[in-house]
């Protein structure tokens, strides 16, 4: 029973997977001819020659790691900092900056494109990285101090007391004790984020204005023609989109899987 | 080494809950003070107090006769080892037992050579590239102990450093401990629940409860002339017997209560009428639970080493008179 409910899902789950990999390699007119299977005799690398050859993919690839990698590495640490000091600092009113961070990220993203429009082609910033970089840390920073909070909250105590007393200042204990006892925690986050950016739309599409900034969702969304929809090159591209995502996951698995605290404490 | 004081030290937390309610203590340079009580009775909270890692809400702390109540916890230059050990997990032993040193800048040879002596002195030299999780309880345990030696600190604090290890480990690290401070002469703060480790470590012995201190004496008079009730019930094993007074006859007080220590009762011929209620066969002498021929039955417990009675019957139970302790009806020791 739970081996049939097992394969269900797992069918639910890479079933999508599955149908983007084989369409992208299927001749645009085999594609919805109902028969796939016999449409992968006739499988090719076309659409994605055509995806970088034609369609400069590259571009749309580069620009989206530099947006979600540097969005990444500017809100981790303040965002590190900030749940640190929110799960271990004596601090008056923790619980209300808490629910008002979360307000934050509840805010429905439509409701800020056009003030932030304004704001960023006033300060020059529109169709440039920091335009994007710095809406994303914003609306990423929220729920990443709120998983890091949690995180945090569950270490063991004694460690920093411990580091204390060995005469270590509050950073150096975060520094040496705390960032790599937390690694697992942090790695999570950071992979939260960045997948976050990576996949935002709302926010890429009105603050670009062409290819030069343009990320990958947008450049996918505009592979639409006037009288008809690319599908296979749609498909090499999100099959492309995914890709680093797959590659980052598994470079962190390790160190998420790994419980890096054991042997810490008696148990 | 140093000295160590706690003056009129108070730690209330929220709402009226006093975790430490006043305390007055003071460590002699190379004692070992032991702080014991049950669970909740404010002695870890207190040793928190002393390393910094808490700041009381009244009173002072003195280490060396400077007030040091507002001074961190990096610069009161105490060592601690914690009840979970608090190992640090991503580092090696060796790393675990030179991180303090690294923090404080000492040199590379200073520290090779404070961490082999550590080592050495306690049995860690082949365990010097493990990590912990590659250690057993016991072994974590000396790693926590060495880490607070390499520092040479002003003082040791130890918070319930062995109750986390089997019973047969414990004793051989209780003997460890004891050897290590009385060769180093290092001022010691040891907090457990465990009464007998009270009495076999320390010099002196603090009993605390509610946040109070009890009784601060050596282990010899906590255990022949216990202050109070209280202390006359925590400390021995098994614990003292408390009758009234009245039950028993004695001439005293209306409602004072007499106690008397299990092995200082024998059965024989005089003495109180009891029916033996169940006994508990130890090895070396048999624990017998009496219920006693008197008003309320009062329970009784003595210790014989033969010929145990069997459950049921009805035997006498008798003391010598000098070996009664006195307590008034507030539970104060009279006399």
């Amino acid at each position: 029973m739970s081996r049939a409910l097992a394969a269900i899902l797992i069918a639910m789950l890479l079933g999508p997977i599955a149908w983007m990999l084989a369409a992208s390699v299927l001749p645009e007119n085999q594609i919805f001819s109902g028969a796939p299977i016999q449409g992968l005799l006739h499988a090719s690398f076309d659409h994605y020659r055509a995806l970088f050859d034609e369609r400069g993919f590259l571009l749309p690839i580069r620009n989206s790691l530099i947006v979600a990698g540097l969005t990444t590495i500017i809100a981790l640490p303040c965002a590190t900092l900030c749940a640190y000091a929110l799960a271990r600092l004596p601090m008056r009113g923790k619980g209300l900056f808490l629910a008002l961070l979360l307000a934050v990220s509840m805010f429905p993203q439509i409701s800020v494109v056009a003030p932030l429009f304004l704001v960023l082609r006033a300060t020059g910033l529109i169709d440039t990285y920091p335009g994007l970089v710095l809406p994303y840390v914003t609306f990423t920073m929220p729920l990443a101090v709120w998983l890091l909070t949690g995180f945090f909250r569950q270490l063991p105590r004694d460690l920093e007391d411990a580091a204390l007393i060995d005469g270590a200042s509050r950073l150096r204990v975060i520094r040496d004790v705390v960032l790599p006892v937390a690694a697992p925690g942090l790695a999570s986050t950071a992979i939260l984020m960045f997948l976050y950016c990576w996949n935002e739309f709302l926010f890429a599409l009105s603050f670009t204005f062409g290819p030069e900034h343009q990320t990958v969702p947008v450049a996918i969304a505009l592979f639409r023609g006037r009288y008809q929809i690319a599908w296979g090159e749609v498909l090499a591209g999100a099959a492309v989109a995914t890709l680093p995502v797959v590659i980052v996951v598994l470079a962190f698995q390790r160190r998420i899987v790994a419980g890096l605290t054991s042997g810490a404490m008696k148990g | 080494m140093s000295t160590v004081a706690v003056e009129h030290v108070e730690r209330i937390y929220s709402r009226r809950h006093a975790a430490v309610a006043g305390i007055d203590l003071a460590v002699a340079d190379g004692e070992l003070l032991v702080l014991v009580g049950p669970s909740g009775c404010g002695k870890s909270t207190l040793l928190r107090l002393i390393a910094g890692l808490d700041a009381p809400t009244a009173g002072r702390i003195l280490i060396d006769d400077v007030d040091v109540t507002n001074v961190p916890p990096q610069q009161r230059d105490l060592a601690m080892v914690f009840q979970t050990y608090a190992l640090y997990p991503h580092m090696t032993v060796r790393e675990n037992l030179a991180y303090s040193l690294r923090v404080r800048r000492f040199d590379r040879t200073t520290i090779d050579a404070r961490v082999g002596t550590a080592a050495d002195a306690l049995d860690l030299t082949m365990l010097l590239d493990r990590r912990p999780s590659q250690l057993s309880g016991g072994q974590r345990q000396r790693v926590a102990l060495g880490r607070a030696l390499v520092r040479e600190p002003k003082a040791f604090l130890l918070d319930e450093p062995l109750s986390n290890l089997d019973p047969s480990l414990r004793t051989q690290a209780r003997a460890e401990i004891l050897r290590l401070q009385r060769r180093l002469e290092a001022t010691t703060i040891y907090v457990t629940h465990d009464q007998e480790e009270a009495l076999t470590l320390g010099h002196r012995v603090a009993v605390m409860r509610e946040g109070r201190l009890e009784q601060l004496a050596t282990p010899m008079e906590l255990y022949q002339r216990p202050a109070n009730t209280f202390v006359a019930r925590f400390i021995g094993s098994p614990a003292m017997n408390l009758v009234p007074a009245a039950a028993l006859g004695v001439s005293a007080a209306p409602d004072a209560v007499v106690g008397i220590r299990p092995h200082e009762a024998v059965i024989g011929e005089g003495g109180v009428r009891a029916t033996v209620d169940v006994i508990e066969p130890r090895g070396h002498d048999t624990v017998v639970h009496l219920r006693l021929d008197c008003a309320g039955s009062p329970e009784f417990v003595i210790t014989v080493t033969e010929h145990a009675p069997a459950p049921g019957s009805a035997v006498r139970v008798s003391w010598k008179p000098e070996k009664v302790h006195l307590f008034d009806s507030a539970g104060k020791r009279a006399g």
